[in-house]
């Protein structure tokens, strides 16, 4: 078992220029480990540190540590970094592994997995028949299950009782959100638009080189990217079940031009958690992909960190994106504004959904909401099933 | 054809590069010598104008293989990057075929119709055919995920069956850069077959090398502050940050006018040049170029 509080490290390391400073490690030459046994245990190093180093990837580094001098910490460096490296989300975390292994140092490594068993959901899981709420077991009369259905659609998801709230969610696995479509330039045969050679050429040599018609092809309609930013911190824990399954459905029906991101403390993609089929299952994971469960809100900072990672490189542009969150900010609300302007330039459209706004009588008061709604092309209530079926209706207009 | 000597280490590789104008830091040599040996796509992601495709066609240059480049966009089909039948073509020969009254079998006149001699190769096929070449999948994150699992089967044999002809394989693996400014995420199982580089905007001194190497004519005190001034417009949230061709772009363009050093009125005139969003611009000067560009 290797062990990396006596990791061989050799020759002496400069880090790679432009990313964070992992520090001078100075190496002794340990002889006598072998080369496979040190990138293996790196391999677990790198997969405890977040950073999924497959075996195909790691089989990827020794053959480039093959044409390399292994003797150089620098190409070991870049021979790691090229092959188990899958995006620059990697590349701190990366980092950090780098120096803690070949250092011989027991750096502390970031670890994003290590939040189990969130609280995704103070409910029952999914089983039929769970609790109070279905009584004694014969088959409910459907006009009143269906009026009863009615009146869960329309009741605030943070008042349920548990069983409440799983008969909703079979309500969720219903809904299929539609999605915003533009026009695109791919193509699909038709009577009307562009020829479309091939088809016309098979035709004529049935018809014995005569071309009798020109066969079309026009473009199709393709569906708009749709991003969610859902705020799961304290203020939001009653809604963040409910918000994060109409996400899961999003992504289900739309699974390319889908993507979802957590917002508290801090920014978290979940768009590959949330593509489990299985609702609770996908959101088990994206629970353990969230560290910042029920923390305090940095709305202005992480939305900042939403842009410049992702939405400014495309993420963003010509999107529906949707902001959801109660806009509770720490702190002053000025970065928040900016950033809200900076996201409506490169939307296409900005929806926030509020789940107070679905109560009587409220007023969009708080600092955060102030800052925001000058960027925010779509206010709307995000409190109960009836709500969201809205809200899919106004993000596939939108 | 033989090749001129391969490289033998990055550092050579390095050298060579260097040689075409290009300058690599280590990173990017050790990734561009090891997509060469390791016979592994290169895929390259980064902002824009960090000289993701320049650098394939460095790389063309210092090996002397053609290079084929295959732009991605969205709706990209199989057809439009492998072949094409030429459809034109395609129609005389049928019509000629039927005036020499030749159209009496129909199989043969069917297989006379798809010859070699009709086909177009697209940039793919054309990286196949002509081996070993350069093949350059740029922007492969315009392209639809659809047509992402079509190049996955490509790049992982390297042939191309044609229902009609039979199958074209590349003799050497061509050396495949892909590049993606990550306006979306591609596909795991795609990056997995691939080295995977982040490029990120040089640092100062690469910066200012580029510029000197690039443009000569620009003096060592306008490269020096053009790059510090760009590095400044980096760190502003701009809606497109510059990139090195920006500030190639800056610096030609203060020469042209005959600066010899950057000072904050010229810098606000000439924004333009380095800036490619009206609202970028405004936002500067809303920012007081004086206080950013200082004397
Ligand atoms: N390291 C470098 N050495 C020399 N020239 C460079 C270097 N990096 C960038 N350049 C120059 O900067 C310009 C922009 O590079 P290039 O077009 O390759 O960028 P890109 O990353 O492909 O951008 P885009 O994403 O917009 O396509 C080119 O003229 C290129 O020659
Ligand atoms: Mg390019």
């Amino acid at each position: 078992m290797a062990d990396p509080g006596t990791a061989p490290g050799i020759g002496s390391f400069t880090p790679h220029n432009g990313g964070p400073d992992v520090g001078k490690a100075s190496y002794a030459r340990v002889p006598g480990r072998d080369v496979v046994d040190t990138v293996l245990g790196f391999a677990r190093t790198l997969r405890h540190a977040g950073v999924g180093a497959s075996p195909d990837r790691v089989s990827a580094m020794l053959s480039a540590l093959g044409h390399l001098d292994v003797l150089d910490p620098a190409a070991v460096y870049w021979a790691g970094r090229l092959t188990l490296c899958a995006g620059p989300d990697d590349l701190d975390r990366y980092d950090v592994a780098f120096l803690a292994w070949f250092s011989g140092q027991r750096a502390r490594i970031p670890r994003t997995a290590a939040q189990p068993e969130v609280r995704l959901a103070a409910s029952a899981p999914l089983d039929a028949g769970t609790g109070e709420g279905d009584d004694d077991g014969d088959a409910p009369d459907l006009a009143a299950q269906a009026s009863a259905d009615e009146v869960l659609r329309h009741r605030d998801v943070a008042g349920l009782t548990d069983a409440e709230r799983a008969h909703l969610r079979q309500l969720f696995a219903l809904l299929v959100p539609a999605s915003p479509m533009r026009p695109a330039r791919r193509r699909r045969p038709a009577v009307h638009g562009a020829i479309h050679p091939g088809r016309t050429v098979r035709r004529a040599l049935r018809d014995g080189g005569e071309v009798s018609r020109l066969l079309h092809r026009r473009a199709r309609p393709r569906p708009r990217r749709v991003v969610l930013l859902i705020d799961v911190s304290g203020s939001m824990t009653p809604y963040a079940d409910a918000l994060l399954r109409f996400a899961h459905a999003a992504v289900r029906a739309r699974p390319v031009s889908t993507e979802v991101f957590t917002i508290g403390t801090r920014l978290t993609r979940v768009t590959r958690e949330l593509r489990l089929r299985d609702p609770d299952r996908a959101l088990a994971a994206g629970g353990q992909a969230i560290p910042d469960w029920s923390g305090g809100t940095r709305l202005g900072e992480v939305l900042k960190a939403f842009l410049d990672r992702w939405g400014q490189r495309g993420t963003a542009r010509g999107a529906v994106v949707v902001v959801c969150s109660d806009g509770w900010e720490r702190g002053g609300t000025d970065l928040l504004a900016a950033q809200m302007a900076r996201l409506r330039r490169l939307a296409h459209a900005v929806v926030w959904v509020n789940p107070h706004k679905g109560r009587s009588g409220y007023e969009p008061l708080t600092g955060g909401m102030q800052a925001a709604l000058p960027s925010v092309d779509h206010f709307v209530a995000g409190h109960s099933m009836a709500a969201f079926e809205e809200l899919s209706g106004v993000i596939s207009r939108a | 054809m033989s090749e001129p000597t391969v490289p033998g280490s990055p550092g050579e590789l390095a050298a060579a590069l260097d040689a075409t104008g290009y300058l690599p830091d280590e990173g990017l040599a050790t990734a561009a010598y090891l997509a060469l040996v390791m016979h592994r796509p290169l895929f390259l992601e980064g902002e824009a104008g960090v000289g993701k495709t320049a650098l394939a066609q460095a790389l063309a240059q210092l090996t002397g293989r053609p290079i084929y480049r295959l732009q991605c966009y969205e709706g990209l089909e199989a057809s439009q990057a492998l072949y094409d039948w030429d459809f034109g073509r395609q129609l005389l020969h049928l019509r000629a075929a039927e005036a020499a009254h030749a159209a009496d079998d129909p199989a043969r006149l069917e297989a006379s119709l798809y010859d070699r001699r009709f086909l177009l190769a697209r940039p793919l096929l054309q990286a196949l055919e002509d081996s070993p070449s350069v093949l350059l999948i740029d922007e492969v994150d315009r392209a639809d995920d659809e047509f992402e699992a079509f190049l996955l089967e490509v790049l992982s044999d390297f042939t191309i069956s044609i229902p009609e002809l039979g199958t074209v394989r590349a003799r050497t693996p061509p050396l495949v850069v892909l590049t993606s400014n990550r306006t979306r995420e591609v596909h795991d199982a795609l990056k997995r077959r691939c080295l995977y580089h982040w490029l990120a905007h040089p640092d100062f001194d690469r910066e200012v090398a580029i510029l000197r190497r690039r443009l000569p004519e620009v003096t060592e005190q306008l490269a020096h502050q053009v790059a510090r001034a760009t590095a400044t417009l980096r760190t502003l949230d701009l809606l497109k940050p510059p990139g090195v061709a920006e500030s190639m772009d800056w610096a030609t363009a203060l020469h042209t006018l005959g600066a010899r050093e950057l000072d904050p009125d010229l810098a606000a005139r000439t924004l333009g040049a380095v800036l490619k969003y009206r609202e970028d611009t405004e936002r500067v000067r809303s920012l007081r170029p004086e206080a950013l560009f200082g004397g």
